[in-house]
């Protein structure tokens, strides 16, 4: 036998999953924008729709290019496999619509990113797929919370929108204590600072338009399946989970845990999910996030320098009431990010502005650099002012409920010079004071 | 299905279809520290196409209870047993395919009873099958890492396609992942150490090959670590009809890396 020579995370992300294509001898990934794929008989027809072969049928259930996007995931994130979603949003609807239907219960983190919540707390209720949510630091809420028909628990490895981390490892004890699997959104930690499979999540998704993409040119998700969850052990002990472990007249009566031991949600969640939900990825997009993915490692290094050198200058501001940035000693999750985030805490954080919302207004207009729009996880450095924009509606008493004061700034550092960004930080503060 | 064999729960996959005992059958065995599913795919197109398939999760692996067994040989009169408990008639012959592991119990099943095996397919194969001293004691002192060394040499490369059991599936993950569950199963023992010292220590190969009367296969992969095709050359000539050998571009992970190219192997084997 030769060394032992596992590839490291870098070689991951230019190589997982793609190899010079055999038909051209391309080195880059092709795009296939091809909707389907030609059957080489009636045969090899019946046999890909039956699973007896593996590969390609129609692009909603995968698509050459995109499955490309979807191993390169799964590698980096230490899973079994992978599905590309429309959405972030989608990946989320997906993990949840695999697992849970009416009558189910959601156990959630309450530092959820809005859209997450809206989905939760909202648009499920309405398919009775009710959430109790439980702050993310409070363990005793977790289990407190957890009911005979919750089928899993869920929160962000970065809350939103004052970063708390969560603790993966002390939540997924818990869930797994229940005999549940943890979904973990790690969307503003990357797999390159942090893989929730490893702590002991489940299932890990991201909004791969934020840095996975990192040029603010796409939308896309991506939903990852660790593979260690025990789906039959599960089902043994309580019941749960017969989506995965009795047959399902939907697809031949197949029993997904006996097709793939490790492997059985994902086949469920393209099978039925991309199947019938339809939230696929466009080939194009994926092709365009690769192109991100292969820059990761380097970008996220550069993100995590620049906002911590950004946070240490504005939690160094008379003008700045608070910075929420784990990177900070003054963060209460400053500790356990240490343990859990060592590579960095990301580069997206809020801080408080003292004074009025507008204040926080003319800060944002007075900055040049930083773009005012509704997205994180771009290479350009980002900003906005929620008290004036996406929570607008809600007065001093609500915002404070959200955890937002009207002078709370959101910022997503991206890859310029850091001298650059404070400079233009700078100015806008003084603005702002007049 | 669930069967008894020899007083304890074995499980075996079917291919999707309950199992008619007066088709052909066709037994497929996984190797170390795996189970049915790496079969799966190939089960499923046999058992559609004429088959009577079983895949048995081994005593002690995956969904079978039991200990694990002592032997390749033991191992190789279970299969048998096996047959016999899922209704086969006592002189049901059926084919017989292996992988690493599983190929030296279907070798041995093979020459336990010769009247009764249609057909031989050894695939990702070896013998002697020796494990160094140095594998077998980070097996016994640090399984984790002797796992993920014995993960990292069982694939040809980072790109196979088009994926198993299908596209998106990051292919060092899933068997990762498996090798993990099915250790983490048995409780007490680690069965990795087990396994690999059952390879290790079988030495009846050259005899049991003789013994065999059926048309062989040998389905070797190009960039087998585990496993290299040169390992064999004993093995072939010990055949008393010289085994065809196919050559697949794959490391030792055949039914994962090469699904559709051990497929037409199998096909042509049984003449499917």
């Amino acid at each position: 036998m030769a060394g032992y020579t596992d590839p490291g995370f870098d070689t991951l992300a230019l190589h997982a999953g793609a190899a010079p294509d055999p038909a051209t001898g391309a080195r880059a990934t092709p795009l296939h924008l091809s909707t389907s794929f030609v059957f080489e008989s009636a045969e090899h027809a019946a046999s890909l729709f039956n699973m007896e072969r593996a590969g390609h049928v129609y692009s909603r259930i995968s698509n050459p290019t995109t499955a490309v996007f979807e191993e390169r995931m799964a590698a980096l994130e230490g899973g079994v496999g992978a599905i590309a979603t429309a959405s972030g949003q989608a990946a989320l609807h997906l993990a949840i619509a695999t697992l849970a239907g009416a009558g189910s219960h959601i156990v959630a983190s309450a530092a959820l990113y809005g859209g997450s919540h809206n989905l939760l707390h909202y648009t499920l209720a309405r398919f009775g797929i009710t959430t109790t949510f439980v702050r993310p630091g409070d363990l005793d809420a977790w289990r407190a919370a957890i009911q005979p028909n919750t089928k899993l628990l869920f929160g962000e490895s970065l809350g939103n929108p004052g970063l708390d981390v969560l603790d993966i490892p002390a939540v997924s004890a818990i869930a797994h204590e229940a005999g549940l699997p943890l979904l973990v959104d790690a969307t503003l930690t990357t797999p390159y600072l942090q893989r929730p499979v490893e702590l002991g999540a489940d299932l890990v998704y991201h909004s791969a338009t934020k840095f996975l993409s990192g040029h603010g040119t796409v939308v896309g998700g991506v939903l990852v399946d660790g593979g260690r969850f025990d789906w039959q052990a599960a089902h043994e002990r309580h019941g749960r989970f017969p989506e995965l472990c009795e047959p399902y007249p939907g697809f031949h009566g197949m029993v997904f845990a006996e097709e793939s031991t490790v492997g059985a949600f994902l086949l469920r969640a393209r099978r039925e999910g991309l199947r019938d939900f339809g939230a696929c990825l466009s080939p194009h997009s994926a092709w365009l996030i690769l192109q991100g993915i292969e820059t990761l490692p380097l970008r996220m290094q550069r993100h995590v320098a620049n906002a911590q050198k950004v946070a240490e200058f504005l939690a160094g501001q008379t003008q700045v009431s608070r910075v929420g940035y784990p990177g900070l000693e003054s963060h209460p999750d400053h500790a356990l990010a240490q343990r859990l985030l060592p590579r960095g805490c990301g580069s997206v954080f809020s801080f408080d502005l003292q004074g009025s919302r507008e204040q926080g207004r003319r800060f944002i207009e007075a900055l040049q650099l930083f773009s005012h729009l509704a997205n994180v996880g771009d290479c350009r450095s980002l900003v906005i002012h929620p008290a004036s924009t996406t929570h607008f509606r809600m007065d001093d008493a609500a915002l404070a409920q959200a955890g937002i004061a009207p002078g709370t700034i959101r910022l997503s550092i991206g890859l310029e010079d850091a001298d650059d960004l404070i400079a233009d930080l700078k100015r806008a503060l003084k603005i702002a004071a007049k | 299905m669930k069967l008894t064999v020899n007083g304890h729960e074995a499980y075996a996959y079917t291919g999707g279809r309950p199992l008619d005992t007066t088709l052909p059958c066709l037994v497929l065995l996984h190797g170390a520290l795996n189970d049915h599913s790496v079969w799966t795919l190939l089960a499923r197109w046999f058992a559609h196409h004429g088959h009577a398939v079983l895949a048995p999760d081994l005593p002690g692996h995956g969904r079978s209870a039991g200990r694990p067994l002592e032997s390749v040989e033991a191992l190789g009169a279970w299969v048998w047993q096996l047959l016999d408990a899922a209704g086969f008639a006592p002189d049901a012959q059926a084919a017989l395919v292996g992988h690493s592991m599983g190929s030296l119990i279907a070798l041995e099943a093979a020459a336990q009873a010769p009247q009764r095996a249609r057909a031989l397919g050894l695939v990702a194969t070896a013998f002697p099958m020796k494990v160094s001293e140095q594998l077998l004691g980070t097996a016994r002192e640090q399984p984790g890492r002797a796992i993920a060394m014995v993960n990292s040499f069982s694939f040809g490369g980072i790109a196979a396609k088009p994926s198993y059991p299908g596209p998106g599936a990051w292919l060092q993950g899933g068997e990762l992942a498996l090798k993990h569950r099915i250790q983490s199963r048995q409780g007490g023992l680690n069965l990795f150490e087990h396994d690999f010292r059952l390879c290790d220590s079988y030495a009846r190969g050259l005899e049991a090959a003789a013994q065999v009367r059926c048309p062989t296969q040998l389905i070797l992969g190009e960039r087998d670590q585990m496993t290299a095709p040169k390992q064999t050359t004993a093995l072939q000539a010990a055949f008393s009809a010289v085994p065809r050998v196919q050559r697949l571009n794959a490391g030792h992970s055949l039914m994962a890396e090469a699904p559709d190219a051990m497929l037409r192997a199998l096909r042509e084997l049984l003449g499917a």
